[in-house]
């Protein structure tokens, strides 16, 4: 009898492969352990929800379609809460559906990650065309204070290794976990190597060790509950009011809410060290700076080599977390550059927070881009271009 | 399953099902809501059922706010869509038993469109659907089940628009278990609520109850026990409902305008989810 | 090393299959790095179909072509919309039996891909006749790994078909190249 790992690499085929960025979150699911898929097809994300019904009954585990993204996101929380490892995946409409269930799910500390393939909107839009339109609705899309996290990987390797992370980072600070690509990068095909193993960290939630004095909601130092699932005879209450460490709604006393409101904000702020990832290029020699985000993160990295080649000091920070925003990060950029070009497949989203992350140090210069094309190389290398060209 | 109920009484129930912690509960005087927890419990117990092994799910309004006060694992969830999360846990554990408390507002309205599907679908949950005709948590706004002619804040002149038989659409739908009972009566429904949470696959058992502060009072039913006797004069079983039908005469007939049908609607076998699930896994799992 | 490969044609002539087999015999085969986009833009909506290849010894940044390295072109439509966004020593190769017009300082590489094809009984197998044309003109991907990549992407019943179609294509390259 093969072990359960073994049956996952039997399920995922050769260890290198020619597929997509859909494809990829798939199997980078499957990889982490998710067991629980709930979906509603919708182009381009359709594709991930097309491995996992492929996938998940090989392995024993559960695909199910719902009735809308509503359901689905309802149907991996309420699964989450017997103690699996949860995932739905969809693209802009849907997402906007999802958003009252996002708060849910960040209310009841509940693990779960959503793969967002985003289009081109407002509303239907361009179904076929990649976008990044959905930067700030990540991080203010379902009402009331919170935080999030939101992973953007730039290739379709980066695309299985980062939802592996954000499945980590969901069940270590039990939240919901957003991955972001695009129509462009989950379409596109790219060699994928599936890691050993060996090579694959894995954090499951902590779980409660004892009935004796156990309260839901009540957090030691890493502020983040201990877990007990349904069915463990902990006869847990899960609501999203306003609760007590019990669990208990506790809808009147504003210290109440605000203890654990604030308490929600801080299991991520306060470990920003281990959730903020990042690349750069060039930091220590740069006069001119991309910071870039996604698929067009990639296509800057050949436009910084070419444009050093013509002699201007050029580098790039590639952001992957996007939320919570490193904001210390892009502050040391700016005290080291002149300017920053921010070349983005909106009409300037992430642009705001680095603005106000920088706070003047340097000039900050929009490259917006919509309609569903990449920024070309040529398109980058101008602006930096000019950026380098005007006076301090 | 015995026909005679042997059953603790209510103070019994109360110190080994409900959360001490969590009384005085939020209703009203004369409302229904207490009676359908009573009558869950009670079949709970008939049927022995183990409340480490069962979820109460809920959505959002008073009959939603019933999973608080059960000693059991809970999940108070977002407006319409209990049947989404308890779908989720089902099809996660299929070995949780999951019971749905839910609302006409909640549970046809908003959560119409769940409604149908987890039917379709025949998850194996016990859904326990109270009628009150109306938004009660909100201040008694029209409801999808507000009779015609209902007055409301939103229907100040009348309601205008046809209520939904949410009995009939589970039906048509093909739900294997389908029964409305109102509070009025107690041993029919704790019965009903039993067979529902023994049924393999979907049951959904209707609750009328009484909601004098947001709806009796204003359509005419002023007091608690006019609000508790309108179920007793405007129900009438389902046998007798179909006899009058066919062989009533004309004024019997004419009176059953005003009536609600009451009884076990459809007692069926359906392959659930579940089970067609774990047949596909053993089919293809590696 | 950074090749860019466009093919283009109208629907149902498979250049994005023939794009995904190019790219899978890169990265899968010949350890390569490569990378396949079906379309950027909107010009390439309606009749006309375009897949694109990157294939590099490292890693690929702009997943997308800016001046082709290689055009196979199948139809006029597609040759007359991107005939030009070529490098000036491009290799293209075109179907002579459907393009007709190719004004371009390039060599034209004619294979008669779809009549090679119908001759091994299907014309459907006619982008493969071209993947095996490329192959032996640009050797952008090995013999070898072409045709691993395509046996691995077509179902069992078309196999036989599309060996020979590879192998056919592969002759017709031979014989272009050895032209004067």
């Amino acid at each position: 009898m093969s072990t359960y790992r073994e049956r996952i690499r039997q399920a995922l085929g050769a260890k290198v492969q020619f597929v997509q960025g859909d494809d990829a979150c798939a199997y980078g699911a499957i990889l982490a352990g998710c067991t629980f898929f709930a979906g509603y097809p919708i182009t381009p994300a359709t594709e991930v929800a097309e491995r996992m019904s492929e996938i998940l009954p090989k392995l024993g585990g559960c695909y199910i379609q719902m009735e809308d993204e509503i359901a689905s996101i309802g149907a991996i929380i309420g699964a989450s809460w017997t103690g699996v490892k949860v995932m739905t995946a969809t693209s802009g409409p849907g997402f906007s559906l999802m958003q009252e269930n996002l708060g849910y799910g960040i209310i009841t500390e509940t693990p779960c990650v959503i793969i967002n393939v985003q289009r081109s909107g407002p509303s239907t839009g361009q179904p076929t065309m990649g976008a990044y339109g959905d930067m700030m609705q990540a991080r203010w899309g379902t009402h009331g204070d919170h935080e999030i996290i939101l992973l953007c990987p730039s290739s379709v390797q980066e695309a299985m290794e980062l939802t592996i992370v954000a499945f980590n980072m969901a069940e270590q600070y039990r939240t919901p976990v957003l991955l972001f690509i695009d129509g462009e990068l989950g379409h596109m095909r790219e060699r994928l190597v599936i890691p050993d193993d060996s090579e694959i960290t894995l954090f499951d939630r902590v779980r409660a060790e004892s009935m004796e004095g156990y309260k839901p909601f009540q957090v030691g130092e890493s502020l983040v509950p201990a877990f007990a699932p349904f069915g463990s005879g902990y006869r847990t209450y899960v609501t999203g009011l306003t609760h007590n460490e019990q669990g208990l709604p506790r809808t009147s006393s504003p210290a109440i809410h605000d203890k654990l409101v604030r308490r929600l904000a801080a299991k991520i702020n306060d470990h920003t060290d281990d959730i903020v990832r990042y690349e750069e290029f060039y930091a220590d020699d740069c006069d001119v700076a991309i910071v870039a985000y996604g698929i067009t993160a990639r296509t800057c990295r050949d436009v910084v080599e070419e444009a050093r080649g013509r002699g201007i000091k050029a580098g790039l920070l590639r952001l992957i977390t996007i939320w919570p925003f490193p904001e210390a990060l892009v502050a040391r950029w700016a005290e080291r550059v002149r300017a920053i070009l921010v070349p983005e497949m909106n009409m300037g989203q992430i642009y705001h927070p680095i603005r106000e992350a920088v706070e003047g140090r340097c000039a900050v210069r929009l490259l917006a881009k919509i309609g569903g094309e990449l920024h070309t190389p040529t398109e980058l290398l101008d602006a930096l271009e000019e950026l380098s060209c005007q006076p301090r | 399953m015995s026909t005679t109920l042997t059953l603790k009484t209510a103070a019994e129930l109360r110190t080994t099902h409900l959360r001490q912690e969590m009384f005085p509960t939020i209703f009203c005087d004369g409302c229904g809501l207490g009676n359908v927890l009573n009558y869950t419990l009670w079949a709970v117990e008939q049927v022995g059922l183990d409340l480490d092994r069962t979820v109460f799910v809920s959505g959002i309004g008073c009959s939603s706010r019933l999973t608080g006060y059960v000693n059991a694992d809970g999940m108070h969830t977002t407006h319409g869509r209990a049947l989404s999360f308890a779908t989720g846990i089902k099809a996660a554990n299929p070995d949780l038993n999951v019971i749905v408390f839910t609302g006409d507002g909640d549970g046809s309205g908003i959560g119409g469109n769940h409604l149908l599907h987890t039917i379709r679908r025949n998850m194996d949950l016990t859904v326990i659907l109270v009628n009150n005709f109306t938004y009660g948590m909100t201040g008694g706004q029209s409801a999808p089940t507000s009779p015609t002619g209902s007055f409301s804040p939103t229907t100040p002149y009348g309601n205008v628009e046809h209520p939904l038989d949410i009995c009939e659409l589970a039906q048509a739908l093909g739900a294997p278990y389908v029964a409305r009972w109102p509070v009025s009566v107690p041993s029919q429904p704790i019965k009903s609520i039993a067979q529902g949470i023994s049924k393999r696959g979907f049951s959904l058992i209707e609750m009328m109850a009484p909601c004098p502060t947001a709806y009796g009072r204003r359509n005419g039913l002023r007091g608690i026990e006019p609000n508790w006797q309108w179920y007793r004069d405007h129900t009438v079983l389902v046998d007798e409902y179909e006899r009058v039908e066919q062989f009533g005469s004309p004024e019997e007939r004419a009176a059953l305008r005003d009536k609600m049908k009451i009884g076990v609607f459809q007692d069926i076998e359906r392959e659930s989810f579940g089970d067609r699930w774990a047949a596909l896994v053993d089919r293809v799992k590696l | 090393m950074r090749q860019e490969i466009r093919i283009c044609g109208f629907g149902g002539q498979g250049v994005i299959t023939a794009a995904v087999i190019l790219g899978k015999a890169a990265a899968v085969y010949d350890g390569l790095i490569a990378c396949q986009v079906q379309s950027y833009g909107p010009e390439a909506r309606g009749g006309a179909a375009r897949a694109e290849v990157i294939i590099a010894d490292g890693p690929i940044g702009y997943p997308g072509v800016s001046t082709a390295d290689i055009l196979v072109a199948m139809s006029q439509e597609a040759f007359t919309r991107y005939g030009h966004e070529v490098k000036p020593d491009c290799v293209i190769i075109i179907d002579p039996d459907i393009v007709f017009s190719h004004d371009v300082p390039q060599t034209i590489y004619p294979v008669r891909a779809t009549k090679i094809a119908e001759d091994l009984g299907n014309a459907v197998a006619a982008n493969i006749v071209m993947l095996g044309a490329l192959t032996a003109l640009t050797g952008a991907v090995s013999q070898e790994a072409i045709m691993a990549a395509t046996l691995a992407s077509v179902p069992a019943r078309f196999k036989e078909l599309n060996r020979s179609a590879l192998e056919a294509g592969i002759a017709a390259g031979m014989g272009q190249a050895t032209q004067p």
